[in-house]
């Protein structure tokens, strides 16, 4: 695969659930190896341009392509982490069934997976340090273990784009800084989008920001500006990092004895 | 009772009571993980109008049903897909008119309508031979289909946008589930009868959610249960000269209120453990 073909290129998309645009002619390319953010109010539109960059909407107008092709035909390229990973707790499932789920792409049929598919899930549980819970009643983990298992579950169809929604909801702050780290790791090898309203959390770690609020805005820098946020959010929003790209926010008080 | 086992209408109660088992066990656990109980109900509900087809038309009312139940399932899958906000409401419509459109029907009919109250509430003792070797295709056709697509209704019951971003036919699954809630129906209204047919839907995976940590394991334990239950309400039934539907579905009423109370017991009891 040529490294020039974009990750993800999104062009003037535009979606309404009834007549209001949710998304109002929004582009976005994603380079290969990028680790975006996109930022947003509630409502602006994040998780619908979410969804059809994963195949699950189809836009009125516009068109994606995911290295190229439709999001239909590059299914298996992305993996992706809902914002809630907790919705079905009484479901009797395991952790080890729930992250082979993630093979569904290549393994549609039969009630039963592969040896192959067993070995990638156990890497990709360990990956995650849930082997150990591989066992366990999925209902029984803590938010931020399942938030492991889908991260598993994800990463388990090694796929090129790694996707994720709201990934700091379910998890206390230690537990964020780790989740960045692994996500610095793996941002190594995958192209790595993430949705968050949690500005602060991510300013530190990702490469580039895109803004949505029904249009797009782009920054290639990874840097937020007052600016930017003026736009999106139609309101002065405080900024923590005062607009110094890649500032590290490891934790408040690394911060405060600068 | 042991004498009773000579006769064949006994004989093709406990086997109309296996095959059922089966399917209610599959199905159920399907229905109760998707929580479709209620739309459940309202296909069952709406077969009455393929009853009252079959005897207006006076047709076989088992294959009528079949094909009334699975268009009404059809319909049903049609208007719930879509998730909007008012499904609840069109299904409480469509439950009501087929119910209606089959005592209409039955009104029209002219003669005593035999048997009429055995499909309403079950009559597991009167099952004809020919019932019994049409509810062998279903079962078969049933189990094949969840074993084709087993990974598909796991995925899909458990997380349906995941499954959706995996591939999986969702929309599709989902219409197969409810056709095959639809031939579910029309196989246990024989032993239950349709207005009792969604408590032998809910009761056994509802148990057996509690005990299994496995889709597969679910489905395994609820159709042991329902098979425990209908061949416990059958006994009763015959000892006592009571509906067997009606005791059936007691039977299985009575142990679910026991292990309720006993995990509630259970839960009361426990010293909460410090969770790390």
């Amino acid at each position: 695969m040529s490294v020039d073909v974009p990750a993800i290129e999104a062009k003037n998309i535009w979606f309404s659930y009834d007549t209001y645009p949710v998304l109002a002619g929004v582009s976005l390319l994603v380079r290969q190896r990028d680790f975006v953010a996109i930022l947003g109010p509630n409502g602006g539109g994040k998780t619908t341009l979410l969804k059809i960059v994963l195949g699950i909407l189809t836009p009125q107008k516009g068109e994606v392509r995911i290295f190229g092709k439709e999001p239909r035909k590059a299914l298996d390229r992305i993996g992706y982490v809902p914002q809630n990973t907790s919705v079905n707790r009484e479901f009797p499932v395991s952790v080890m069934d729930v992250t082979l789920m993630g093979r569904l792409g290549r393994s549609k049929y039969g009630w039963r997976y592969s040896s192959k598919d067993k070995t990638l899930a156990r890497e990709a549980l360990e990956r995650v340090g849930m082997w150990e819970f591989r066992d366990h009643y999925i209902g029984e983990l803590s938010g931020g273990q399942q938030q492991k298992v889908a991260i598993a579950r994800a990463l388990v169809a090694k796929p090129d784009i790694f996707i994720m929604d709201e990934p700091t909801s379910s998890i206390d702050r230690q537990s964020q800084t780790e989740l960045y780290d692994f996500f610095k790791e793996l941002n190594k090898k995958v192209t790595i989008v993430v949705v968050s309203h949690d500005i602060t959390a991510i300013s530190s770690y990702v490469k580039s920001v895109a803004c949505v609020n029904q249009r797009l805005y782009f920054h290639d820098t990874g840097e937020i500006t007052p600016d930017i946020l003026n736009k999106v959010y139609h309101c002065p929003v405080d900024l923590i990092a005062h607009g110094i790209p890649h500032r590290v926010l490891r934790d408040h008080e690394e911060f405060g004895n600068d | 009772m042991i004498d009773a086992l000579r006769f064949s209408f006994m004989q093709h109660a406990i086997l109309a009571g296996l095959f059922t088992s089966i399917v209610c066990g599959i199905i159920g656990s399907l229905v109760v993980v998707n929580r479709i109980v209620f739309i459940s109900g309202g296909i069952a509900h709406a077969s009455f109008g393929g009853i009252g087809i079959a005897y207006f038309m006076g047709w076989p009312v088992i294959p009528s049903t079949l094909g009334f139940s699975v268009l009404s399932s059809a319909v049903i899958a049609g208007v719930s897909a879509e998730n909007t906000q008012r499904t609840d409401a069109a299904i409480g419509a469509i439950w009501a008119v087929g119910m209606a459109l089959g005592i209409i029907l039955i009104d029209l009919t002219p003669g005593y309508n035999v048997g009429l109250m055995g499909f309403l509430f079950g009559s597991i003792l009167t099952v004809p031979l020919s019932d019994l070797w049409l509810m062998v295709p279903l079962m078969v056709l049933i189990l094949g289909l969840t074993m084709i697509f087993y990974k598909g209704f796991l995925a899909m019951s458990f997380d349906k946008e995941f499954a959706k971003t995996k591939g999986v036919p969702v929309k599709a699954l989902y219409f197969v589930l409810m056709v095959m809630v639809g031939l579910t129906v029309v196989m246990v209204i024989r032993v239950v009868g349709l207005i009792l047919v969604i408590a032998l839907l809910s009761i056994p995976p509802y148990i057996a959610e509690k005990y299994t940590y496995s889709l597969k394991g679910m489905m395994l334990l609820s159709s042991i249960l329902s098979y425990g239950f209908i061949l416990l309400g059958l006994y009763f039934s015959y000892v006592y000269n009571l509906s067997s539907g009606a005791t059936i579905i007691m039977v299985a009423a009575v142990c679910f209120f026991f292990i309720f109370v006993i995990d509630y017991t259970k839960k009361k009891l426990r010293v909460p453990e410090l969770k790390l």
